[in-house]
């Protein structure tokens, strides 16, 4: 199974010409580009059935409204859900994870509780519980890393010892390591504690099964999955998400209110409170129905090829000179490579390959802990994802060198 | 778009790759001040020591990219032996000079006499910094730095 290979010319960025280069563009663990597919459905529903959701009676509103409640069907179905009402609207994987500390961990976490995270959580996943922890005097646990740049989980039952909720990314934004989500959550469970997975940078390139992975909340976004900006995805077992305290409140999210209180919703609008965005979430829809016509094992057989075609083309021409953090196995990771060339700084690589038209990232990537664990202040991060080809990859083995020319202390 | 030669100058690669001043001064008897782009992990720690209301001794530690390296580099070599309010008015119209803006400011707002002629020299070679926005705070860094300890030392 292979992806078409001329998958670029359905997204119109790609053929943009940036320092009179066209685009490479190699940052989509930032945010992935967007397909004419989905672009069309955005514009299609502002043109033709733009109207408020769940109130109108009329029938553009009874369109926009079934239009949105068909996405949220395709990303249930997408990611093996038991029902679309375990499927929340948010504006994004830091929201669902806000939604996740406060509801769920406003109800059930006080002081002698833990929250056991990883070293190479984002900060989505760790700043919300650090906000709540400093409120409530509960213990922030932390898996280590294995120099490969793996999760460390020989001292897994320790640190399980006393956790209520285990949150932990299913793969790195930073390293790329794929991590056994399954093999935590049922040790997890066995030590009777929740598992919140931040599939962030999962979703959008392997097949998922919320089963599967054994989650019981599940945090996207929908900006890497060539879906737009502004839309992310809480999951959760309907049981969970139905014991939790609503987050924000306001329309949509009640079934009466009174001067003496409210009635919170039904799932899922108990946690969906205001005009949604519906454009986006339309958006979303048509994302998943692009990712679904490619199918996501060949995405992802795509992905293992290009980031074996990296790892080689990397280390052929450079060798010792160049370091790539987080696992050797094309298979044990996804096409994230973060890389420390020579001495030069992140920042003036980046600058460099930005003059050859290349956008790659350089910074800490929103993962500050794993920095300071890793030993430096930032890297500089190549991502890859369906519509990149070898030709990408070429650009970038061929960039590095001068850069090094420039900047080599 | 500006090209790279506009924004690495060669006098900047080499405060890069030879940077002026580096390491620490003792502290105590010298002031400390470390700072933080949180933007890019870039990280600069400033010792210094005064006498007499001037600069006598100063110090750049830390690690980031050429430009946030060089332009500490240019900063130590800019004001080591300056009086506070030389250093104060250096710091202003380097600020300005990165200030997308291109504010000019008012001779006015300098505090000593002497800044009539004052020139920026090397520092100049960071002109091209404005062109790229986003390096702006790689150069201002070390300069927020120094003007915080200071602060910190007269509060
Ligand atoms: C692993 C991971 N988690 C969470 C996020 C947060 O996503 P967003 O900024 O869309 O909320 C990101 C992306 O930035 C990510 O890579």
């Amino acid at each position: 199974m292979n992806l078409p290979s001329d998958l670029k010319e359905q997204f119109p960025l790609l053929s943009q010409v940036i320092n009179d280069h066209q685009i490479v563009y190699l940052d989509s663990a930032a945010s992935s580009q967007k397909p004419d597919s989905v672009i069309e459905a955005m514009n299609d529903y502002y043109r033709t059935i733009n109207a408020n959701v769940h109130r109108g009676a009329y029938e553009i509103a009874a369109q926009a409204t079934e239009a949105m409640e068909t996405s949220r069907g395709q990303i249930a179905t997408f990611i093996g859900a038991n029902s679309a009402s375990e499927i929340v609207f948010t504006k994004n994987a830091t929201e669902s994870f806000n939604l996740v500390a406060r509801s769920w961990g406003g109800q059930n976490l006080s002081e002698g509780d833990t929250v056991l995270i990883t070293d190479m959580e984002h900060h989505a996943n760790i700043v919300p519980w650090q906000i709540l922890g400093a409120e409530r005097g509960f213990e922030i646990r932390w898996i280590p890393l294995t120099s490969d740049g793996l999760l460390d989980l020989t001292q897994l039952d320790q640190l399980l010892d006393g956790v209520k909720m285990v949150s932990v990314t299913a793969m790195s934004n930073v390293l790329g390591t794929l991590n056994p989500v399954r093999e935590i959550a049922d040790r997890a469970h066995e030590a009777g504690a929740l598992v919140t997975v931040d599939a962030s940078q999962y979703v959008p390139h392997l097949p998922t099964d919320v089963n599967d992975l054994g989650a019981d909340l599940m945090c996207f976004t929908g900006h890497k999955m060539c879906g737009p900006t502004g839309i992310g995805v809480l999951w959760g077992r309907e049981e969970i998400l139905d014991s939790m305290p609503p987050f924000l409140g306001g329309g949509e999210m009640i079934l009466d209110v009174r001067k003496d209180g409210f009635t919170p919703n039904e799932l899922p609008h108990k946690f969906e409170a205001g005009t949604p965005p519906i454009a986006e979430i339309i958006g979303l829809g048509a994302a998943v129905s692009f990712l679904e016509s490619l199918g996501m094992t060949a995405i992802r057989q795509h992905e293992i090829r290009l980031t074996e075609y990296a790892l080689n083309a990397l280390d052929d021409r450079y060798g010792d000179e160049l370091t790539i953090h987080g696992p050797k196995d094309a298979s044990q990771r996804g096409g994230v490579l973060s890389i420390q060339y020579r001495d030069v700084h992140p920042h003036d690589l980046s600058q460099v390959l930005d003059q050859r038209g290349i956008c790659i990232r350089a910074g800490h990537h929103c993962a500050k802990p794993l920095m300071r664990e890793l030993g430096v202040g930032a890297t500089a991060r190549a991502s890859l994802y369906l519509y990149n080809d070898e030709s990408d990859i070429d650009a970038l083995v061929d960039s590095l060198e001068p850069a090094g020319e420039m900047f080599a202390l | 778009m500006p090209g790279l030669e506009d924004l690495y100058k060669e006098i900047i690669l080499d405060h890069y790759k030879n940077p002026r001043n580096r390491g620490e001064l003792e502290s105590p008897p010298a002031h400390k001040t470390e700072g933080f782009n949180p933007l890019c992990g870039d990280e600069v720690t400033v010792t210094f020591e005064l006498r007499d209301d001037s600069l006598a001794e100063l110090r750049i530690a830390g690690q980031g990219c050429s430009i946030s390296q060089a332009s500490a580099s240019m900063m130590s070599a800019a004001v080591q032996g300056k009086s506070i309010s030389e250093v104060r008015d250096l710091s202003r119209e380097f600020k300005s000079m990165m200030s997308i803006h291109e504010e000019s400011i008012d001779p006015k707002e300098l505090d000593s006499a002497s800044t009539a002629t004052f020139q920026l020299g090397d520092l100049e070679a960071l002109k091209g910094v404005v062109k790229f926005p986003v390096r702006i705070k790689c150069a201002t860094l070390s300069w927020n730095t120094l003007l915080t300890g200071l602060d910190e030392l007269e509060a």
